[in-house]
């Protein structure tokens, strides 16, 4: 397997804006059947108060990624490497006590099934109380359930004076998530992981919480990392985007310009199989043909050759042989052999470009 | 959450009369004629009879069912002669409420038989709870945190050699190399907590390890699945995520989850060992209700065995109805209304 040596000159000059930056992270697991690289050699940079959208199939390496900036991996029978740098400091490498400092203030999660995210045995208000008081030491009980009330009214919960005691299981799907971001931003994180935040409410609720993300963003200038299969999320909320296949980032640019002109096959794969609202409508969904790859076995060369309908527009078998590296297009990264002329025959054919919703986001 | 507990109380009534009803029945199976048993050798067929009669053997089932159950409300008196009461006190047996019934055989009511026994029975039990609970419970937990690891092995394998020998085996070998042999503890003998505490406690430690042994593998298993389980839920990543440190992890997220469901289990095994250890008392000599049991079983002492099996039902359902109201304490998620 090549390493990417190319991602410390194509990512994004380290300006004083960016607040995490990942490095040729690599999280192994070693199984039975193999080693499953679940993260090999990814990087990426976000910025304070933008908004990283990560997209790509189950299986694809983006939670993983993101537990690993958590540092939930430690302990575990896990291999890691690379470096996770939030704000200058290398999350690999400090202290068991300083991640738990840091765990929680300045990163917090929020996740996919709040439901099971959340102690069924102890009052929302309690957790929240809980995270808050774990942080500031000082704080007393009565503080910490002030500060906690005001939380859950800020994320829209009504009545909060009285549902802070409540159970989870006595609150909705949609108010849980809101539990959970009010417990994640008690602490004005620098960093919000967001891992599946909506895919496991119904839509207007997925929406409400997205439009709360966005205003609490702004309100507290976080950066976002935001997980999800699904590129309306990432394109209503993103500001960048990133697309993992087989454990690596295989496109990255900004948001607008990743819609418009893709660079990357399973990029058009992802995009062509979202239904569209300005197109004739189709008899069914175009899916990406075949399966995810295993893990343990990658495909040799581009992981993405066996489904990929355009490996033939390259010359030779390089597609199969030749691992590509991260390339430059303009303003984005693509793992593509592709030349922008073939990418060109393409777009006649075979895609249409999409035009950001609304506009204004 | 008190109408919880009086419906509760009242299905566990009605289970306790079905029980005495079918424990009746059985009583009624028997080829045995309970009146042979008041006289032994001196019996002759009127004597038979008139014992038959004194002790109400020759009623219907029903009726003298119901006289037990009424036994169990007011108390009874055997026999149950006004005019022998009047003539000749001293040979009527009073039986105050709850009156369990009357052994001829031993010329005893059952609740005096009982008496002496169950806070023998009962200390046993309690001594043995505690120390399976913590090992178990303990070595269960230890274990689930080692996952894979040699002391994870080396403890479920201890818990598991201990489950494999037969109770008697345990017992006799504590008994004869710890107590005789090294003399480490004094003989075991049970001596009443209110008279000595410190000599009530190393009395029971030898037959307390015994039962504590045995059920010591059954705890460490359960405990470390659940711990397992816990430990794999969403809600740990969350309490991690926080920034929690590993010992509020463990003990508020993790324990609090996986031990509610071991609270079930304990309180039934407590509440059958009270009622009675049948091998332990025996091997170590304890005078307590299993002891009781076997001898009321294997001489045909009828009423003994219904005392027993009431008694012992009423444990069950007790411990069930108190397991059932901290689990509402518990777990939240329990509807109580």
């Amino acid at each position: 397997m090549t390493t990417e040596t190319s991602s410390l000159t194509l990512d994004k000059a380290q300006g004083s804006d960016v607040l995490l930056s990942v490095r040729d992270l690599r999280v192994h697991f070693p199984t039975d059947d193999g080693l499953v690289k679940s993260v090999d050699g990814v990087s990426f940079d976000v910025a304070a108060g933008k908004t990283l959208g990560v997209v790509g199939e189950s299986g694809s390496g983006k939670s993983v990624t993101n537990q690993a900036i958590m540092g939930l991996h430690r302990g575990t029978n896990a291999r890691t490497s690379g470096e996770i740098l939030l704000d200058g400091e290398d999350l690999m490498s400090v202290s068991e006590s300083r991640l738990r400092q840091l765990r929680g203030k300045d990163v917090a999660m929020i996740f996919q099934d709040p439901l099971s995210a959340l102690h069924p045995y102890y009052t929302v208000g309690n957790q929240i109380m809980e995270a808050y008081r774990v942080h500031h030491p000082d704080a007393n009980r009565r503080e910490a359930r002030e500060k906690t009330i005001d939380m859950l009214s800020r994320v829209g919960i009504p009545n909060p004076k009285v549902r802070v005691d409540s159970y989870p299981h006595e609150f909705s799907g949609g108010m849980r998530q809101r539990a959970m971001v009010a417990m994640a931003l008690i602490n004005d994180p620098k960093l919000l992981i967001a891992d599946e935040p909506t895919t496991a409410l119904d839509v207007t609720v997925q929406a409400q919480i997205l439009e709360l993300m966005v205003d609490l963003q702004k309100e507290f200038h976080s950066a976002i990392i935001i997980i999800t299969h699904d590129l309306g999320v990432v394109a209503d909320i993103a500001d960048d985007i990133m697309v993992m296949y087989g454990g690596r980032a295989v496109e990255k640019g900004d948001v607008f310009d990743t819609f418009a002109r893709p660079k990357h096959p399973y990029t058009w794969g992802l995009l062509k199989s979202m239904p569209r609202l300005d197109e004739v409508r189709k008899e069914k969904l175009d899916p990406i043909p075949g399966n995810p790859p295993s893990l343990i076995n990658l495909p040799t060369g581009c992981a993405f050759h066996p489904r990929c309908a355009y490996r033939d527009m390259v010359p030779g078998s390089r597609c199969s042989t030749e691992d590509p590296q991260l390339f430059q297009f303009g303003k984005q990264q693509a793992r593509c052999f592709l030349t922008e002329e073939d990418r060109a025959a393409v777009a006649e054919n075979d895609m249409k470009p999409v035009e950001r919703r609304g506009g204004d986001k | 959450m008190f109408a919880y507990i009086i419906r509760r109380l009242f299905s566990g009534v009605i289970m306790l009369l079905l029980i005495s009803l079918v424990t009746f029945i059985l009583f009624f199976a028997t080829p045995v004629n309970p009146a042979q048993l008041t006289c032994g050798k001196n019996c002759t067929p009127a004597l038979i009879e008139q014992n038959a009669k004194a002790l109400g053997y020759d009623k219907p089932m029903i009726v003298q069912w119901g006289d037990f159950l009424k036994g169990v409300v007011v108390g009874r008196d055997f026999p149950d002669d006004k005019a022998l009461a009047k003539t000749h006190p001293e040979l009527i047996a009073h039986c105050p409420a709850p009156c369990l019934g009357y052994s001829p055989l031993n010329s005893a009511t059952v609740n005096d038989e009982l008496k002496p026994r169950i806070p023998v029975s009962l200390s046993i039990a309690v001594v043995a709870f505690v120390l399976w609970m913590i090992f178990g419970v303990g070595f269960g937990i230890i274990a689930a945190l080692r996952r894979g690891k040699f002391l994870d092995k080396f403890l479920v394998g201890l818990a598991l050699i201990f489950y494999s020998f037969p109770s008697f085996f345990i017992g006799l070998f504590l008994l004869q190399f710890v107590a005789l042999k090294w003399q480490l503890t004094g003989v075991p003998a049970y001596t009443p907590l209110t008279q000595n505490p410190a000599q009530w406690l190393s009395g029971l430690i030898l037959p307390a390890v015994t039962l504590a042994l045995v059920l010591m593998a059954g705890y460490t298993r359960l405990t470390r699945a659940f711990v397992l389980e816990s430990l794999g839920q969403d809600y740990l990543r969350t309490a991690t995520a926080k920034g929690l440190s590993r010992r509020a992890i463990l003990f508020k997220h993790t324990l609090r989850a996986a031990l509610t469901p071991i609270v079930t289990q304990a309180g039934l095994d407590l509440a059958i060992l009270a009622g009675g250890t049948i091998i332990t008392e025996q091997v170590f000599n304890f005078q307590g209700v299993g002891k009781l049991t076997v001898q009321a079983a294997t001489t045909w002492d009828l009423p003994t065995t219904v005392g027993v099996v009431i008694l012992l039902s009423t444990f069950v359902i007790v411990s069930n109805l108190i397991v059932d109201i901290l689990y509402g304490v518990i777990d939240p998620r329990v509807k109580r209304a």
